[in-house]
């Protein structure tokens, strides 16, 4: 590797692109299927030009049903392909709740084993847009409560482009939930950027009095407010999770057991969130690790708000958490 | 601390027997515990010489915490102010005093240290992997983190007097540090994490101006009798909650063995003379060599059974309560030996004062309310022992043997055992073998 890496100036949405893209040229069972993939070119124009690219057998528009389609993904799983299905939106995903949670989780123990479910769905996640209460949820925390599945949440360019060959390589359905937010991110990626693994959790910023752990749309929060606490002279740990389920443990309890301190932030709802099982997890484990009890920022309990200055106050945002993480640290860094 | 019971969690140590110096052999005893159920004599497992007595009279600690330090024979003193602590390399090196005798009864409880082991562990006093003890009962509940907790019981902080500047005034892991720092001289006292005991060498000299408080007068009869009361609940409680007894019973011609007796009294001094209880207490010891599952522990899921047989005795007391301690090895001792063994629990039991082996040793208990006049007894099983004989009073019954009716002495035999880990076939040929035995009392 030379010293220069090569980078090229890219977007999450172009990132994740580039990786359907990769998958259909490399693997002929790969399609992606949804509703307005193609000649809209997707609802947040993932899949723009990937029609014209592959040609309508295997960038599919579908009729506006996810059970049906959905379905049929897990169906051409079983089949031998290997679908890429693209829900627009989280919220429209409880309309495939059953085939998600009923046929693709289980479908594999129901069958004795004989059938592998090798689906990948993704889905835009998150708030924030002003889209109002019902294309504003976060309910990845819901999905990682389900044996069977496997939840990413890819929050930087290197896991938008890296994170979809792995989990279709995964013999087992793996959800990918990307916030609305981080389509327009863009940054420096290494031009040759390719598979990332899609079991552990990342240190996005390594530090020493505090563990800040967070996923997909406030990790940018998330490393803001750990910026502004150096500043205050609170050195944070900013944890990335990356998948929620399975949990990387590991990293997460590693963590807490250097800083002595753990902040989760979460876009989800508080009550019965991923933040709550991280929680416990740290409570189980490293209780006696703890100088000070596991705190949360989460949005708060309401139908998100469509007005901009109540979806902001709703949500986590950097204030929040730098405020909780000093309070935690107290005056001694 | 040694674990004197199956649900003793704490003890107090009334008096030291020996002070740093002194030269202790295996079997000595070293101490006087109080304990909830009875005042113990400590016995030594290691001979050696006393190096440093870590628990002062008066102090009450948890079960697995390091009482004293004995230096094993032919090791070098360790340099005496203050100690350094050493590498732990050379094998025979200091060892905590008490060992806990006997199996660890239960996974409730702090696990047993295996006393060899404990005093190689790292001589640092940092970082202890083990969880600390429970929260000192001795401190109303305060704000402080688990981590200041763990830290203020290494560096031997006292932390009521700690100032918390965490969330909401919790005291936090920095508030410790620096009240250790600005109380730097005082004597720490590093409670031995419970699943590594170890021998506290800390830098303060040994002379450090801890008064040690007064030891305590003993508790009130009344609260020694509820304490007892409490004990007792426990261990019965757990017993009829996790164990699954089972229980048989037999009569027992008890005429030969009660001539055998008549006649082998006569020709010894009264003091010397034997009861028949002996006899029953022999009888058992042998029944269990050919039924070996009745005699041990179930410990940690699986039964363990035990080569050596020592059965315990209840007894009650004047007060109320009883207690089952350990007579070792019955069934290798002579009737005579069981005998003298006998009284003298008897004698020590009605004075409050057993030895920590006799405690907790006990692989069966038999228990015998034949002089209340009571026929039969069912008895519950001692946790985590797995089976208890039960005797009845001795009675003149009609008996029919060979076709002819005739009185004799009859006994009724009871058996209280663990379907875990016998079953009814093989309790029953105990019975048989009990009531066998007690036909050929010459053999006994």
């Amino acid at each position: 590797m030379s010293a220069q890496a090569k980078t090229v100036r890219i977007t999450y949405r172009e990132a994740m692109r580039q990786a359907i893209r990769e998958a259909l040229q490399r693997d002929p069972r790969v399609f992606l299927m949804g509703e307005d993939v193609g000649k809209y070119g997707g609802c947040y124009a993932v899949s723009k030009g990937l029609l014209e690219e592959f040609g309508p057998e295997r960038i599919r528009d579908t009729p506006l049903s996810e059970s049906a389609f959905v379905g049929a993904g897990i169906g051409a799983a079983m089949g031998g392909m290997r679908p890429i299905v693209e829900i627009m939106t989280v919220n429209f995903s409880l309309l495939a709740l059953d085939q998600i949670v009923n046929n693709a989780a289980t479908i594999l123990y129901m069958s004795g084993g004989q059938f592998n479910i090798p689906l990948v769905i993704r889905m835009t996640t998150g708030a924030g847009r002003q889209l109002a209460a019902q294309h504003s949820h976060s309910l990845e925390g819901w999905y990682a409560h389900i044996p069977g599945l496997k939840i990413l949440t890819p929050a930087t360019l290197e896991d938008a482009r890296g994170m979809l060959w792995t989990a279709l390589e995964d013999p087992d359905p793996v959800l990918i939930f990307e916030n609305g937010a981080l389509y327009n991110m863009e940054g420096e990626m290494a031009a040759d950027a390719g598979a990332v693994d899609i079991d552990k959790a990342a240190i996005r910023r390594p530090g020493t009095d505090i563990s800040l752990m967070t996923y997909g749309g406030t990790l940018g929060k998330t490393l803001e407010a750990a910026a502004e606490l150096a500043r205050a002279g609170v050195n944070a740990e900013v944890v990335d999770l990356r998948t929620l389920r399975p949990l990387d443990d590991a990293t997460i309890l590693d963590s807490v057991t250097r800083t002595h301190r753990a902040l989760i932030v979460d876009e989800g709802w508080r009550s019965g969130s991923i933040s709550a099982e991280i929680s416990a997890r740290i409570m189980e484990r490293a209780f006696y690790e703890l100088d000070a009890p596991v705190a949360r920022v989460c949005s708060a309990e309401v139908p998100i708000p469509y007005a901009k200055h109540l979806e902001d106050a709703a949500l986590p945002q950097v204030p929040a958490i730098v405020e909780a993480a000093r309070a935690m640290v107290g005056e001694h860094g | 601390m040694p674990a004197l019971g199956a649900d003793m969690e704490a003890g107090t140590v009334l008096q030291w027997l020996v002070k740093p110096g002194d030269a202790v052999k295996r079997g000595d005893i070293v101490a006087v515990v109080d304990t909830e159920k009875a005042t113990i004599e400590v016995e030594i497992f290691q001979s050696g010489v006393v190096e440093k007595i870590v628990v002062p009279e008066g102090e009450k600690v948890p079960v697995g915490e390091v009482l004293a330090i004995i230096r094993a024979d032919g090791e070098a003193a360790a340099p005496p102010p203050a100690e350094k602590p050493k590498p732990a390399a050379a094998p025979p090196s200091p060892r905590p005093a008490a060992r806990p005798p006997a199996p660890p009864p239960t996974g409730e409880q702090a696990p047993a240290p295996p006393a060899t082991k404990a005093a190689a562990v790292a001589p640092s006093v940092e970082k202890p992997k083990a969880p600390p003890p429970p929260a000192r009962p001795e401190h109303p509940r305060l704000r402080i983190s688990p981590l200041a907790m763990r830290v203020a019981l290494e560096l031997g902080v006292d932390v009521s007097k700690v100032k918390g500047t965490g969330l909401d005034g919790a005291i936090t892991r920095a508030d410790v540090e620096r009240a250790a720092k600005a109380a730097a001289p005082t004597p720490a006292k590093v409670a031995a994490p419970e699943a590594a005991p170890k021998p506290a060498p800390v830098t303060p000299p040994v002379e450090a101006p801890k008064a040690p408080a007064p030891p305590k007068p003993a508790v009130s009869p009344a609260e020694r009798q509820a304490m007892m009361r409490k004990a007792i609940a426990a261990a019965m409680g757990r017993s009829k909650r996790e164990i699954p007894h089972y229980y048989l019973s037999t009569e027992i011609d008890m005429s030969r063995a009660m001539e055998w007796l008549r006649a082998g009294n006569l020709k010894r001094p009264v003091t010397e003379r034997l009861l028949y209880a002996v006899m029953l207490l022999k009888a058992v010891a042998l029944a269990v060599r050919e039924v070996p599952e009745m005699n041990g522990f179930f410990v940690e899921g699986a039964f363990k059974r035990s080569e050596e047989i020592h059965v315990g005795v209840a007894i009650s007391l004047r007060t109320g309560g009883l207690v089952a301690p350990a007579i070792h090895d019955v069934d290798k001792k002579s009737l005579s030996e069981i005998m003298v063994n006998l009284r003298d629990l008897v004698k020590r039991v009605r004075a409050g004062v057993l030895r920590s082996s006799e405690i907790a040793d006990a692989t069966i208990t038999v228990t015998s309310l034949g002089e209340e006049g009571v026929e039969t007894v069912f008895g519950i099983i001692y946790p985590p022992q797995v089976a208890l004989v039960g005797f009845g009073k001795i009675v003149e019954r009609p008996w029919a043997a060979g076709g002819m009716v005739g009185a004799r002495p009859v006994i009724s035999a009871t058996l209280s055992a663990d379907h875990r880990v016998s079953d009814g076939h093989r309790g029953a040929l105990f019975l048989a073998a009990i009531a066998r035995i007690l036909q050929e009392p010459e053999k006994l």
